[in-house]
């Protein structure tokens, strides 16, 4: 067959013009599409920035170490609500890492039946599927009432301290640490896992061929190996925790009045947006904004970090 | 050559390889070993707790009316709350609006990602984005709705809605999107590729015909669970999408606040009249089970799907 | 514990294999395994692949623990003690029985933590950094890695990584070491290397190699047993048993069997 016959054959051997707009059409598209995720990151800065413009302009820097936050006045800072932030989300953190990692490693060694280890896997992740909200509804209702008594004889122990030195009387700092440790133990948990999993069971073995027992091999072999995704779920997670709202805002007081006692009621910037923000004007909205932008800085410089630490796992392995 | 043995080594004694329980290593390993279990079960006994907490008290108020009628405004009832008809009408609303934004986005820009995208500084800046998004906690996109749309009324006029609330979850659906549908379209084999576009079919007949079809059950896996966790929502709602005690009758409604479940506890939870708090419990034990029935679904399809087809490379 | 030493072809065996089958999820891979390795020598395991090598060797040592749903039956005794009885603590038998494996496995530590972490774990008392100088010159690895201790260990090349895993385990001066194709990653030149080492080191140690290079079994063992695989009568997969066990020479010279006759002429599919 000569390649005039086939020409007449395949009549569609020359592409056509609109097979190839299709083709090119449909490439556009997603690119579109795609840029899309680059257009949002970048309104959302500027959104968020020129709304706290007139606030950065009147309090400047001292935004960030003032606690008044009062309307009438129209004066506002936002250190209780970072403070709040901080210490939440970093409390949480300390509570919610060797629970995650120590249950990723029940979950990734052979202590139990596989299909047991797969279940708990499984209401790991369901947790992680409970609404927020349905988590801030039992912690008002259910696990605060409960946890009470344990916060007050802490204090009546404790209370020279200056973090445990108010009595505790209902929503405040506490609880809210507890429960973003309760939200945040999923993603720690399913991170170390998938990192764990990742380890060549080629090491594990040369770790138990010259004698080593189950716990040694995991702490001297399996965990540093697995060390950066698991540094890196932990970033992802204390991001998470910063700007984790509604079940912190049901629970935490939502109180602007500055304590260092995690008894005491307190904000995180989430919170105090969630509350505020929806019935606020003039100012108060700016300097609202003002802390949205603490807090997305906050978030995108942990969540950048995180990603850093990521991609160089992939790189050693 | 028997001897020959005993001369290079001498008699060997038996050797004494019993387990010691009171060896320090031993003891530690024990000890370790049930602290890991302790922890595992530390983990799951929140949701052990919260679902039956849940159950306990939303299950005992379910009945017809609960679904067909509306909520009560706090205060006016001492004993009936009322429904959260309208709230779970409003959530489908909303989170369908969602969707219908973040799919084509979220799939489309997944699959520049997967198939057309060669590794450049700009597909890779839009990984690194999606990654960065999907970081961005809720509330802020709950913010950046109210600044873009709810008060500049920039959709025919009206400030909160239906609409600027299914923006605010687009946007905690869309990185989601994109890496479930870039990382299924990676999963399919660069053979099948390589075979359609030998055969002549362009790009887009590929995607559309090999590509996308064969990752279509880690894409719609993937898709489904974030439509799940959206529905679940209330940071982006809040002053977005607002709240009503009413039902959403016409098309208009799109246009005016709208109940959602997740908006409804949230009130209610906060409200100091007891009714109002029961009824929160009922609309969460709702909400709860849609989304664990969609998330339990979704996990038993996609093994399903993964064995019929013997992938067994997905999580 | 009175253990009755065996009295057969081999006078007080190191290692002894009794009636030993072992299976994968209730699938026998190999079965009825009878052999006995002697004290101080190197015995070879050769034959096709898939007939159950890897899986006897690592019954020795009882790597296979690691496997969910390996399975083993009959007797494995070490110096007369069953290493299967219910009160023998697996670790207690891989310090004493040491293992390298096919692909080389070095810890992504410094190539002298990969050697002082079994000796630690061991409760090495002695001086490290002469330990670790010792087993890298009887890995014959020292002249190559002097300079390079505090380097990971997985910069090295697969050759030196191999000798860096046989140095690691000579650091717990084991009694038995265990190699699994050691050479079968690696060029031609770290093989001849590889097989000096093992000269040296069975004047200290019982060695049992696999491999499926038949001039290495001749030149580096002095028993050799030979594995072969059947088909499974009704199963699907391979099911494997000892053809021929007995002194390199006489396999090599005046196999008893045909199956192995043909295996070492190279007349074997
Ligand atoms: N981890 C495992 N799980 C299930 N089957 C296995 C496993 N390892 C080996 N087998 C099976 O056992 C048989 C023997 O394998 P192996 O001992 O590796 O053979 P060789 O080392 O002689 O090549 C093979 O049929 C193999 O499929
Ligand atoms: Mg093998």
């Amino acid at each position: 067959m000569n390649r005039r016959e086939s020409e007449i054959r395949y009549k569609l051997r020359k592409r056509t013009a609109s097979e190839r707009t299709l083709d090119n059409g449909f490439k556009n598209f997603s690119l579109g599409m795609a840029s899309i995720v680059a257009i949002l990151l970048f309104s959302i800065l500027i959104v968020i920035f020129r709304g706290s413009i007139e606030s950065i302009a009147k309090y400047g820097l001292s935004f960030l170490i003032t606690s008044d936050w009062n309307p009438v006045d129209d004066a506002y800072g936002a250190f209780t609500a970072i403070y709040g932030t901080l210490i939440t989300s970093i409390v949480a953190l300390l509570i919610a890492v060797p629970l995650g990692v120590g249950t990723a490693i029940f979950i990734t060694e052979n202590i139990i039946p596989k299909n047991i280890r797969s279940i708990l896997s499984v209401m790991v992740e369901l947790l992680a599927a409970i609404p927020s909200v349905v988590l801030g509804l039992w912690a008002i209702f259910i696990m605060e009432p409960f946890l009470r008594p344990f916060l007050i004889s802490i204090n009546s122990f404790l209370g020279w301290l200056p973090i445990f030195n108010t009595t505790p009387v209902g929503p405040g700092v506490a609880p809210a640490i507890i429960i973003l440790a309760i939200m945040i133990l999923p993603i720690i948990t399913s991170i170390s896992r998938d990192s764990l999993n990742q380890v060549p069971n080629k090491l594990r073995e040369g770790a138990y061929a010259i004698g080593a027992s189950r716990w040694p091999t995991i702490f001297n072999i399996i965990l540093p190996a697995a060390i950066s995704g698991i540094a890196g779920g932990v970033l992802l997670a204390l991001g998470r925790a910063m700007g984790e709202t509604m079940a912190v805002t049901m629970i935490i007081g939502n109180s602007n009045n500055f304590s260092w006692s995690i008894f005491a009621p307190g904000n995180t910037i989430a919170a105090m947006l969630a509350n505020q923000f929806g019935e606020a004007d003039g100012n108060q909205v700016s300097s609202l904004m003002y802390a949205a932008l603490i807090l997305m800085i906050l978030t995108l410089v942990v969540n950048v970090f995180a990603q850093l630490i990521v991609k160089r796992l992939r790189l050693k392995y | 050559m028997d001897n020959k043995y005993k001369q290079i080594i001498g008699d060997v004694p038996t050797p004494d390889l019993t387990y010691k329980p009171s060896l320090a290593r031993n003891i530690s390993d024990r000890f370790l070993t049930l602290t890991s279990l302790v922890f595992a079960l530390i983990a799951i006994l929140p949701l052990i707790l919260i679902l039956s907490y849940v159950l306990v008290k939303g299950i005992s108020q379910l009945n017809l009316d609960l679904f067909l009628s509306l909520p009560e405004p706090p205060g006016d009832d001492m004993d009936n709350a009322g429904g959260i008809g309208n709230a779970i009408q409003g959530t489908l609303i909303v989170t369908t609006i969602a969707s219908l934004i973040a799919i084509p986005i979220g799939v489309g820009g997944g699959i520049f990602l997967a198939e057309y995208s060669k590794g450049d500084s700009f597909s890779q800046f839009i990984r690194f984005g999606t990654n960065v998004l999907s970081g961005v906690p809720s509330i802020i996109t709950g913010v950046f709705i109210y600044g873009v749309i709810v008060s500049t009324k920039i959709i025919f006029g009206s400030n909160f809605s239906a609409i600027a609330g299914g923006m605010a979850l687009s946007i905690l659906m869309l990185p989601t999107i994109i890496k479930t549908t870039d990382e299924g379209l990676k999963l399919v084999s660069d053979d099948l590729r390589t075979g359609a576009l030998g055969v002549g079919a362009s790009k887009f007949v590929t995607i559309t015909r090999i590509t996308l079809p064969n990752a279509f059950t880690p894409i719609a896996t993937g898709v489904v669970l974030a439509i799940a966790r959206a529905a679940g929502e209330t940071a982006p709602l809040i002053f977005t999408a607002l709240f009503s005690f009413y039902w959403s009758s016409s098309i208009d409604s799109a246009l005016n606040p709208i109940a959602s479940l997740s908006v409804l506890i949230y009130n209610f939870a906060l409200e100091p009249y007891e009714a109002q708090n029961q009824l929160a419990w009922a609309a969460s034990f709702v909400l709860v089970a849609m989304i664990l029935f969609i998330n339990l679904l979704t996990r038993i399809l996609g093994n399903l799907a993964d064995s019929k087809t013997g992938q067994s490379n997905r999580k | 514990m009175n253990h009755t030493k065996n009295n057969s072809i081999i006078n007080s065996p190191c290692i002894s294999l009794e009636n030993v089958t072992i299976s994968y999820k209730n699938s026998p891979a190999v079965r009825n395994i009878y052999c006995e390795m002697p004290r101080g020598k190197v015995t070879a395991f050769i034959g096709p692949s898939g007939c159950g090598k890897s899986t006897v060797l690592r019954s020795i040592n009882r790597m296979n623990d690691l496997i969910d749903g390996c399975s083993l039956t009959g007797r494995v005794l070490f110096e007369g003690v069953d290493l299967y009885a219910p009160e023998v603590d697996p670790v207690e038998v891989r310090r004493r029985i040491g293992m390298v494996f096919q692909q080389p496995n070095p810890f992504p530590k410094s190539v002298y933590e990969n050697i002082a972490f079994g000796a630690r774990i061991n409760g090495y008392t002695g001086d490290m950094d002469e330990l670790v100088e010792m087993s890298l010159k009887k890995a014959a690895l020292w002249d190559e890695c002097k300079d390079k201790l505090k380097e990971s260990g997985c910069s090295l090349s697969g050759g030196q990584q191999q000798r860096l895993c046989i140095a690691r385990t000579i650091a717990i001066e084991p009694e038995v070491i265990l190699m699994d194709e050691p050479c079968s990653a690696l060029d031609p030149i770290s093989t001849l290397k590889i097989e000096e080492t093992m000269h040296d080191l069975k004047k200290s140690y019982t060695i049992i190699i696999v491999t499926h290079n038949m001039q290495q079994a001749v030149r580096v063992s002095d028993m050799t047993a030979f594995y072969n695989a059947e088909k499974q009568s009704g199963g699907s997969g391979k099911l494997g048993y000892l053809v021929e066990y007995n002194e390199t020479s006489k396999i090599f010279n005046s196999p008893s069997q045909k199956a192995t006759q043909d295996y070492i002429s190279g007349r074997f599919g």
